[in-house]
């Protein structure tokens, strides 16, 4: 059974954008349900370089990603957005009467009256490492997370790369797998210094094996691998193997976003410089991921096109209500929702 | 200055950029193929290239943050470098360089 959520606003993509739509859109009283593939908000913020110093948001001399976002989740707390993490949308349905069904990976059903799409540069999905024909093998022999661990008993699992997936990976297959490689391209490890001290231990203990080099070529029939092959330093190896899990990170894909039917432009959404609205009705697209004439992927252009989106999507979802336009600085009605007044 | 960039089909490619560019940012903004998706942060590896044998000593060793983040792509060869950690240059008049197949866009 699906669970069926109804709400005025469905916001795909958490990142700066997107929950600075939900201020927006909440000072108008709309209702706000985020979806995104990430475990937590911030998206790129999060994702990508949460401690890096970001330095051209308007009045914040300097600030991080993961502030910048912890700041925005403050500022959005008073109109109680509801997130749902670790999913995507598959598909958006208009309906007759202009509403829209979305559908997610997670067999939830949305009934929204406007859609925002504040996606960034799509969804983060695995990084697929440059070996031929990978796809072929993909969720049937080749994975890129370990969903169920009996997947992997008794197998001979290669997992390659040297961050915390790889590292942690490591230490908790090995008790269930027949035998289990590593596999990285160097001998100095991103993990925590911890798990690259109990990996070594394995290793000494030959319960690991630990090889450097990286991959080139799979070696399989009907999706099931038998080999993979390495470049080494002292020439090509071929390891059995009947599981990999190559872990190299995450990058953005724009994956569903290109079948919903809207107007594209070079892997972005076309979208109008009043509303912000897509080549569909009710479905706006704000940030990284629309298009426009003097289009500048920036945060702060983001945050503008939240605003102007938010009276866009107001009309739509409250026909007929009149609108009037305040500053929170002096509005009690505003101060009101903010919870200060 | 110029830059001498072959990309993933192995088409050749003059691009001029200015000092202080990133390599980066050139290959980007003469639109060649290349994901580039955190900006230059270092936050990524989607911008990487190898660099021609001639012109290693004079590019350099890349940082260990660079290192790690190469770990992030699966055709790192002993001259990769991410183009965005290499700055136009005199010193880097008529560079060459190769646009890694993990630099492509989707």
């Amino acid at each position: 059974m699906s669970t069926e959520i109804t709400t005025d606003v469905v916001v795909i993509g958490a990142g700066p954008c997107g929950l600075f739509a939900a201020f927006e859109l909440g000072l108008l009283d709309l209702k706000c349900h985020f979806i995104d593939i990430l475990d937590r908000p911030g998206g790129q913020c999060a994702e990508l370089y949460p401690e890096k110093p970001i330095y051209d948001i308007p009045g914040f001399p300097v600030v991080t990603g993961q502030q910048l976002t912890d700041n925005l989740m403050a500022q959005i707390a008073p109109f109680a957005p509801e997130f749902h993490f670790n999913r995507m949308v598959n598909s958006i349905e208009k309906q007759e009467d202009g509403s829209f069904k979305l559908a997610t990976d997670a067999d939830e059903i949305f009934h929204t009256k406007v859609v925002v799409i504040a996606a960034g540069g799509g969804s983060f999905q695995p990084k697929r490492p440059p070996v031929p024909e990978i796809e072929q093998f993909e969720n049937k022999s080749v994975f890129y997370a370990v969903r169920k661990m009996d997947d992997f008993r008794g197998q001979d699992v290669v997992i390659v790369g040297g961050g915390d997936s790889a590292l942690d990976w490591t230490l908790n297959l090995q008790p269930i797998v027949r035998t289990l490689t590593l596999v990285h391209r160097r001998d100095a490890f991103k993990a925590a210094p911890a798990s690259v001290n109990k990996m070594k231990e394995l290793v000494a203990e030959g319960k690991v094996n630990f090889q450097l080099g990286q991959i080139a070529k799979l070696d399989g029939t009907d999706g099931q691998i038998n080999h993979v092959h390495l470049t080494t330093e002292a020439g090509d190896l071929s390891i059995p193997a009947t599981r990999l899990l190559p872990f190299f990170g995450l990058t953005m894909k724009l994956g569903p976003v290109a079948d919903w039917g809207l107007e594209l432009n070079d892997n972005t959404i076309v979208v109008d410089t009043e509303k912000f609205e897509t080549s569909v009705p009710g479905i706006f697209a704000i940030g990284d991921i629309n298009y426009y004439p003097g289009k500048l992927k920036l945060i702060l252009s983001g945050f503008h096109e939240a605003a102007l989106m938010a009276q866009a999507a107001k009309a739509i979802a409250s026909p007929g209500e009149r609108v009037v336009f305040q500053y929170t600085t002096s509005s009690t009605k505003l101060q009101k929702k903010l919870g200060v007044a | 200055m110029i830059i001498h960039v072959t990309d993933q089909a192995g088409e050749n490619h003059e691009l001029e950029g200015l000092e202080g560019w990133r390599v980066m940012e050139v290959i980007r903004d003469w639109g060649l193929n290349i994901k580039a998706e955190c900006g230059g942060a270092l936050s990524c590896a989607t911008c990487h290239v190898y660099v021609d044998a001639a012109w290693m000593d004079a590019v350099g060793a890349p940082s260990d943050e660079e290192e790690d983040m190469l770990d992030s792509v699966g055709d790192v060869r002993s001259n990769s470098r991410l183009s965005c950690q290499i700055l136009m240059s005199d010193a880097l008049d008529g560079l060459k360089v190769t646009l890694a197949a993990s630099a492509a866009k989707e």
